[in-house]
């Protein structure tokens, strides 16, 4: 990756940031933790490997994405936005009556969302499914998912991984964003996860590790992705809760949380200072 | 009568679907072979899924197959497609508005030797909650084989019941089916007494006990039908406007499935008329023969008799 990509997608990851702030400060409430751990992933992808049509989101051979961590969807719709799918000022509708940007991602409503998702640990079962049904029309499409850890406590999780594995499904490439965080404290606290790329690799899978908030340790591990073969490839993501937001960071209590207008707007002063300062 | 194997009868219509559209895919979560789904992975091996005993990811799968476009069919006992996998159904298909064709196998009592744990008298009830759903349970080799290309040819997720084991054939080859449209089977004369049935032992039983009623010199009018969710409201108010008495018959608890559709057709009709449901009491199923469960449940023709006799003496 060059000097310039990596900043232009860094400054992508930033906007991402800003405008998901914005969306949950101007309500007043939301998953900030969960969307904020996420961010840089979905700038890579949106960027450089996911293949998407902002004007035909429906276009057959595009790449999908999965995020079974259906509470993080105000980070999509951000990313989304920024690549032209709707317009940046739906933002602000976010969960009001009538919205098309749900809590949760809704592929009814929103252009962009390939799956509904929200009721934790179904989406990787779904992924499967695109990714199944993609190779019998004999398209190279890769499918994407994004996996909570909290999630991963999900039994259905584990049963999509063995099928996956069973039926080589390569062209699927999932992401645990391990933030070590679930609803009601610490995963490990709640119910460890243990040796966690064990346990991917146990199943069959491919497993590689990274910072999740490095960009271009994410573009180097979805370009080795997209060339393995025989096997799904899991990308387990070390990452911060509530990354880059000031009040959210390090907060046990940042899943869902309340959101002053003085908490949202210290928080985009910092992000606009960063972007200044070109970090 | 002649009788055919309704699984048979299923798997076979299925292929026929499968040779002229390639989007179906049937996917099996290790009951392939109580579904005699062997024949449709033959003929169609990629387009085959076995997830092994994993019913929550069959749909999660099958809702992924749909959303690029095929028509999954996901196939397993009743019991676990509806109550095991409820929410993945619920959010992952039906919320998701993704075609996926669900088939409830072994309805109530027919789950026999399998017993308590695998009679479902509950999935009609919990699916009918689930918004524009569609709800099917033929009752014969022919209906099964003329509705199942209606379903699979519709753009929403359905709901399938399906008996098994051979039942005989009702309807003469050709006759048109509609998803919605319940059939006159058997029309008595005016003041006659009305059975509403649903799925093919229900519909036997009513059979057989018109017979005894009409022994007595009572009229009976018998309603297929067929489709559950939407339910034919037209075609049961018009059959009701003549009937002397009213009873639904299902395999299936009274509360929340066809006993409540009617029920709740006649109040909001204003259909006052005496009216009385045949099916489970708020009870859980056990082991034992089709025919014995029959009877222990009161779901038999001699049940069906008493039952209108006595709305009749009321």
């Amino acid at each position: 990756m060059t000097n310039e990509e990596r900043v232009a997608i860094e400054a992508f990851a930033r906007e991402i940031r800003i405008h998901t702030i914005r969306a949950i400060g101007t309500l007043g409430v939301g998953h900030i933790g969960g969307a904020m751990s996420i961010v840089e992933v979905l700038a890579v992808l949106y960027s450089k490997h996911l293949r998407h049509d902002p004007k035909n989101p429906a276009w057959r051979e595009r790449d999908r994405l999965v995020l079974s961590k259906g509470h993080a969807g105000p980070a999509l719709y951000s990313a989304l936005a920024l690549r032209g799918f709707f317009p940046l000022d739906w933002l602000l509708t976010l969960n009001q009556g009538g919205t098309r940007l749900p809590s949760h991602c809704d592929r009814t409503k929103t252009p962009g969302i390939d799956m509904t998702t929200g009721s934790l640990g179904q989406g990787l079962s779904a992924a499967c499914g695109i990714a199944y049904g993609n190779r019998l029309d004999g398209l190279e499409s890769y499918t994407y998912a994004i996996i909570g850890d909290g999630e991963s406590d999900e039994g259905q999780n584990w049963e999509a991984a063995m099928f996956a594995s069973h039926k080589k499904l390569d062209h699927l490439i999932a992401f645990t964003d391990y933030n070590k965080m679930q609803i009601d404290g610490y995963t490990q606290d709640i119910l460890d996860l243990g040796d966690i790329e064990g346990k991917w690799w146990g199943f069959g899978w491919r497993v590689l590790r990274l910072d999740g908030h490095n960009v271009e340790a994410l573009d180097s591990a979805i370009s080795l992705a997209k060339t393995t073969r025989g096997q799904p490839v899991m990308i387990i993501m070390d990452t911060i809760k509530g990354k880059g937001c000031s009040f959210a960071e390090g907060n046990l209590g940042n899943h869902n949380m309340n959101v002053t207008k003085e908490q949202m707007e210290a928080a985009l002063a910092a992000l606009a200072g960063e972007g200044r300062e070109g970090k | 009568m002649e009788t055919r194997e309704m699984r048979t009868v299923f798997i076979n219509t299925l292929i026929e679907a499968g040779k002229k559209d390639d989007r179906i895919v049937l996917i099996d979560a290790d009951l392939g072979k109580a579904g005699a789904t062997a024949s449709f992975a033959q003929t169609f091996p990629e387009r085959h899924i076995n997830v092994g005993v994993a019913e929550a990811n069959m749909i999660g799968v099958s809702a992924g197959l749909a959303s690029v476009g095929k028509i999954p069919v996901a196939q397993t006992f009743g019991c676990f497609a509806s109550r095991r996998v409820f929410d993945q159904f619920f959010i992952s298909v039906a919320y998701a508005h993704l075609p996926v064709k669900l088939v409830g196998t072994d309805p109530g009592i027919s789950a026999a030797f399998n017993g308590g744990t695998h009679m479902p008298f509950e999935d009609l009830g919990t699916m009918r909650l689930i918004p524009d759903l569609t709800i099917v349970e033929p009752s014969d080799p022919v209906s099964l084989a003329g509705l199942l290309p209606e379903v699979l040819a519709q753009q929403k997720p359905a709901y399938i019941r399906l008996y098994r084991k051979p039942l005989p054939v009702l309807y003469s080859e050709g006759e048109p089916f509609q998803i919605g449209k319940c059939k006159v089977l058997r029309q008595g004369g005016p003041n006659s007494v009305l059975l509403i049935a649903l799925g093919g032992i229900m519909v036997q039983e009513a059979l057989e006990a018109a017979k005894i009623l009409e022994a007595q010199g009572i009229s009976v009018t018998i309603i297929d039908v067929l489709t559950l969710k939407p339910i034919d409201a037209e075609g049961l108010l018009s059959a009701m406007k003549n009937a002397r008495a009213v009873i639904s018959c299902e395999n299936h608890q009274i509360h929340g499935a066809l006993g409540s559709a009617v029920a709740e057709l006649m109040a909001e009709y204003r259909i006052y008329k005496p009216f009385g449901r045949i099916g489970i009491r708020d009870e859980f199923g056990q082991v034992g023969t089709e025919q014995w469960l029959k009877e222990h449940f009161k779901l038999d023709s001699r049940s069906i008799v008493e039952a209108a006799t006595g709305l009749l003496q009321k």
